[in-house]
């Protein structure tokens, strides 16, 4: 196969995980809608799990009841057990949906297409395949979807599947119409072990940042309708008493944005020892700088407010949104508005 | 999360970060103690993880418009570009020093003031810990129907010899590095095992907070100590490491000139390679000679991402770019001005922008020229030249004259790039239209109005060197990685108390039970308590009573890790 036609197979591929990633999309959204149909049967599902109790523990404590009181009182009253020992409706094993066998095989036949298009991308380019924005679109849903199938094997969270697949469909379309370009080698400057490091782990991180946000929208909304809201009291939003409490669900955001914030560090370390070997300094503020120093403060404050009286729970969740909004600002305003020295969107 | 915490249990791991949150009243106590008052409380106020917390979402908010404005150190073209279209509005970002977001008081009061906040926050955290350090393990609760990880067992065994195997279970293998550092009290009839482990959270995270005060001394110092110099330099020239040798030159306040060690170094050839479809460009290279102080010369080159050591220095190919070889007569004939003037490329195709001053002329007025080199010329429309190709194949200068005064003599530097045209008139034809000339290499022409001529010899090329010494790299370097190992650690090492209590039960069997609590949200925590009841009550510690006195030895592997699952894993969580 010439590199051209390994371009155009790369492309082709593309179009064929967008599609399928939207089968699934569709297929999360039925599940969702499912998961409200059997809310009460569910429960009784739950309580088995409770009262089933553990092999080893003789001694297990009342957890059922505190279970109901969290769900009414919001985090406030979030004490409880251990995030994902005993989930409840949350247990995928405790529910039978066509949908959700349709979602997870449509994620995982999408996730392949979308590897063997990164692969032949890379191939194409006879470089790693993340130089240029259209790249970093593709890899960047890619990790989104590995990190979403990881969560989604241990918890059975269909709206974090709609996000993110809607998220990876929106995101590979916006690649294929705005940000294409051909596969190519790179500039002297990109040509550097470096591109591997630096720019594969600062996409990795945005995947991980991702499913982190989703999660943390997904709690701020639970713990809303816990609290009464009015605008979440519709019918239409009741499939939210079927996903975990609000502790849980900032337990999993808590868990990937570490994750992610260990890797933001070392995307911002890798960066400054790049750009010491490229450009004759570690650090000039250059735009893409300031914004990946901004997005590390915001998600420092993060931890910060989550450890801080009066900042945990819904008020953290807001820094994870803003957080995110930087991460996406970087990569799309930074990258197509700002000139500086790293303008190699390719647009 | 504060929330996480079982009822009815004092004693919690989250007491070190609540100190240093909220003071008891810090917040609303209004002092009333003068001057001393004022201060301590002001400190505290400083110290506290709110402010601490303010002062990081400031930082953030702080550092965006140096992103959005151009940034003198950056650009300061742009910055004056930007003055001039905004008459209004750039003098008063000008006076804030919105233009030098970086070095301007508000921001650098905001990190300074967040550095303090660290410093005071991590000297007393530093001290208990090393306390923590030292302590024994927390109490034993006396009820653990509240905690988050239960477990328990009867067994024949004695309570001292649950003990026993509970703290060999829990040090684990390796004497020198206890798993969990493991206290045994008696406690009436029965005795109790309080352990705790992930001290390294505590160190991961003062490790990184240390090393983030150690990052911003490094990187100061360097600011103090550094210098960087630009030098273009022609194909066959060279250029020697001075002050005065370079182009431009910026150093630190604590920079000595007399420091710079005297190499010199010439460039023999420079290579580029662009991509035969999209010219985009694909390769540069450098090759040089460096001669050292002591006469020694050794033969490097420079590509990009490749700088060169030398002197102490690194030497960084920043730029090429074309530096036509001209010569200008004047009006009476004389070499008014002969040598190699470097033209800045202005797209990918090398179309490259140059100023020609000539001052020293002999007769006449001083000239000036715009010229732009095409270095593949292609004339698309008649008077229409563009490049096709950044190499140069068929190189083509079009210039456009001036006369008059170039404005060099007041004083004020000027950027050679740039030609100063307020002193000068531009050469215009019989219909007033400019005067544009011609001319490929070894190619003489007659400049208008009388003003001489011009002769384009060759088209040497150039590079950009930028040099610069920085003696922190290597604690810039140390303290990052610090900063990141004692992240990870901090953030992904699990903190947790572990306790047994065996008690004499009514039948002469000894009744164990066991909890744990961890700090923060923990997955683990119940798997860990349940592998830890696995290895000291035996294999089947939920139906033992009919376990052989001594059933003590260590469980078979196989049978303990399908009991681990059992205990771990909720039924179908897989
Ligand atoms: C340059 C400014 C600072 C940065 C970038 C920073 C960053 C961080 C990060 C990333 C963590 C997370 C580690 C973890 O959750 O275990 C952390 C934790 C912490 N920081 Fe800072 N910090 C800064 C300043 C401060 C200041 C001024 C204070 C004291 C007032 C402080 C007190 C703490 C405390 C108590 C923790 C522990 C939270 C926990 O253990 O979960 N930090 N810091």
């Amino acid at each position: 196969m010439t590199t051209a036609q390994l371009g155009d197979l790369s492309t082709g591929m593309v179009w064929a995980a967008a599609t399928v990633y939207t089968i699934a999309l569709v297929a999360y959204t039925l599940d969702l809608a499912r998961m409200v149909d059997r809310l009460p049967a569910a429960r009784v599902a739950a309580a088995g799990v409770r009262s089933g109790g553990r092999a080893t523990g003789t001694l297990v404590a009342d957890r059922g009841d505190r279970d109901g009181a969290t769900a009414a009182g919001g985090l406030g009253a979030g004490a409880g057990r251990v995030p994902g020992t005993a989930p409840g409706v949350g247990a995928p094993g405790r529910r039978r949906s066509k949908a959700r066998g349709i979602a997870r095989s449509t994620t995982t036949l999408g996730l392949v297409l979308h590897v063997v298009a990164v692969v032949a991308r890379g191939f194409a380019a006879g470089r790693a395949p993340w130089a240029n924005m259209y790249e970093f679109t593709l890899v960047g849903t890619l990790v989104a979807v590995v990190v979403l199938l990881a969560v989604l094997r241990r918890r059975d969270l269909p709206f974090l599947g709609v996000v993110v697949t809607g998220f990876a469909v929106l995101a590979l379309a916006a690649g294929l119409l705005v940000f294409f370009i051909q596969a190519d080698g790179v500039q002297p400057a990109l040509d550097s072990y470096w591109l591997v490091i630096h720019v594969g782990v600062a996409i990795t991180s945005t995947g991980v940042f991702t499913v982190a946000c989703a999660t943390s929208v997904l709690q701020l909304l639970r713990d809303s309708r816990g609290r009464g809201s009015t605008a979440l009291a519709g019918r239409g939003w009741r499939w939210l008493e079927a996903v975990p409490r609000p502790t849980e669900l900032e337990a999993l955001s808590f868990r990937l944005n570490a994750v992610g914030f260990v890797l933001w560090t070392f995307t911002l370390i890798a960066g400054a020892i790049w750009a010491e070997h490229a450009w004759g300094r570690y650090w000039g503020w250059d735009p893409k700088e300031v914004w990946t120093f901004v997005i590390w403060v915001v998600y420092a404050a993060y931890l910060h407010a989550r450890t801080t009286r009066g900042w945990g729970g819904r008020r953290a969740a807001w820094f994870v949104l803003v957080g995110y909004a930087c991460v996406l600002a970087n990569f799309t305003l930074v990258n197509m508005f700002f000139d500086g020295k790293h303008s190699y969107s390719g647009l | 999360m504060v929330g996480y915490r079982p009822e009815g249990i004092e004693d919690t791991l989250d007491e070190r970060t609540q100190a240093a949150d909220g003071r008891p009243g810090a917040p609303v106590e209004l002092p009333r103690l003068g001057l001393v008052g004022w201060l301590r409380w002001m400190w505290r106020q400083l110290t506290s993880m709110r402010v601490a917390l303010l002062l990081l979402m400031l930082l953030a908010v702080a550092a965006v418009p140096g992103s959005v404005l151009p940034q003198r150190p950056q650009d300061p073209a742009r910055v004056a570009e930007y003055l001039a279209d905004h008459p209004d509005l750039g003098p008063w970002l000008d006076r804030v020093g919105a233009f030098d977001v970086y070095a301007s008081v508000w921001f650098s009061a905001i990190y300074l003031l967040l550095f303090i906040s660290l410093v005071g926050c991590i000297v007393p955290r530093t001290r208990a810990h090393l306390g923590a350090l030292r302590a024994r393990p927390p109490r034993t609760p006396r009820r653990f129907d509240r905690f988050p990880a239960q477990g328990g067992w009867t067994t024949s065994q004695s309570p001292g010899d649950v003990a026993g195997a509970a703290r060999a279970a829990l040090r684990g293998r390796l004497r020198w590095l206890p798993r969990y550092r493991v206290d045994v009290r008696e406690e009436g009839p029965g005795v109790t095992v309080s352990a705790e482990r992930g001290y390294l959270r505590e160190t991961g995270n003062l490790a990184f907070h240390l090393a983030l005060v150690g990052l911003l001394i490094s990187v100061g110092t360097g600011q103090f100590l550094h210098y960087r110099g630009q030098a273009i330099v022609l194909e066959g020239r060279g250029f020697a490491n001075a002050v005065v040798d370079y182009d431009t030159f910026e150093s630190g306040a604590g920079f000595d000139p007399s420091s710079l060690v005297p190499f010199s170094l010439t460039l023999d050839a420079f290579t580029a390679e662009f991509d035969p479809q999209t010219l985009a460009s694909r390769y540069f290279r450098a090759d040089v000679t460096v001669r050292d102080p002591d006469g020694a010369e050794r033969a490097e080159s420079i590509r990009v991402n490749h700088p060169l050591t030398a002197g102490g220095a690194k030497v960084y190919l920043q730029g090429n770019g074309y530096a036509p070889e001209v010569t200008v007569r004047d009006a009476a004939g004389e070499v008014a001005f002969s040598g190699a003037v470097p033209f800045l490329p202005q797209d990918e195709v090398y179309t490259s922008r140059g100023v020609i001053k000539v001052p020293d002329v002999s007769a006449g007025p001083q000239i000036g020229m715009i010229a732009f080199l095409l270095p593949t010329a292609e004339e698309l429309l008649p008077g229409q030249w563009r490049s096709t190709h950044p190499l140069p194949r068929d190189p083509l200068m079009v210039i456009t004259v001036y006369s008059g005064d170039l404005g060099l003599d007041d004083g004020v530097p000027q950027n050679v790039y740039e030609l100063d045209q307020s002193g000068l008139e531009q050469s215009v034809d019989a219909g007033g239209a400019p005067v544009t000339l011609y001319l490929r290499p070894g190619e003489t022409v007659a400049l208008p109005d009388g003003l001489g001529e011009l002769t384009y010899a060759a088209t040497p090329r150039f590079v950009a060197l930028d040099l610069r010494h920085d003696p922190t790299l290597l604690f810039v370097l140390v303290f990052a990685l610090t900063a990141l190992t004692g992240l990870a650690v901090s953030l992904f090492t699990p903190r947790r108390r572990v306790w047994l209590r065996a008690v004499p039960g009514p039948d002469g069997r000894t009744v164990v039970t066991a909890a744990a609590l961890a700090r923060g949200d923990d997955v683990g925590l119940q798997a860990e308590l349940d592998s830890v009841v696995a290895q000291v009550a035996g294999p089947d510690p939920g139906a033992d009573d009919d376990a052989p006195p001594g059933a003590d030895a260590p469980p078979h592997p196989q049978q303990h890790d399908r009991h681990q699952d059992a205990g771990t894993r909720p039924e179908g969580s897989r």
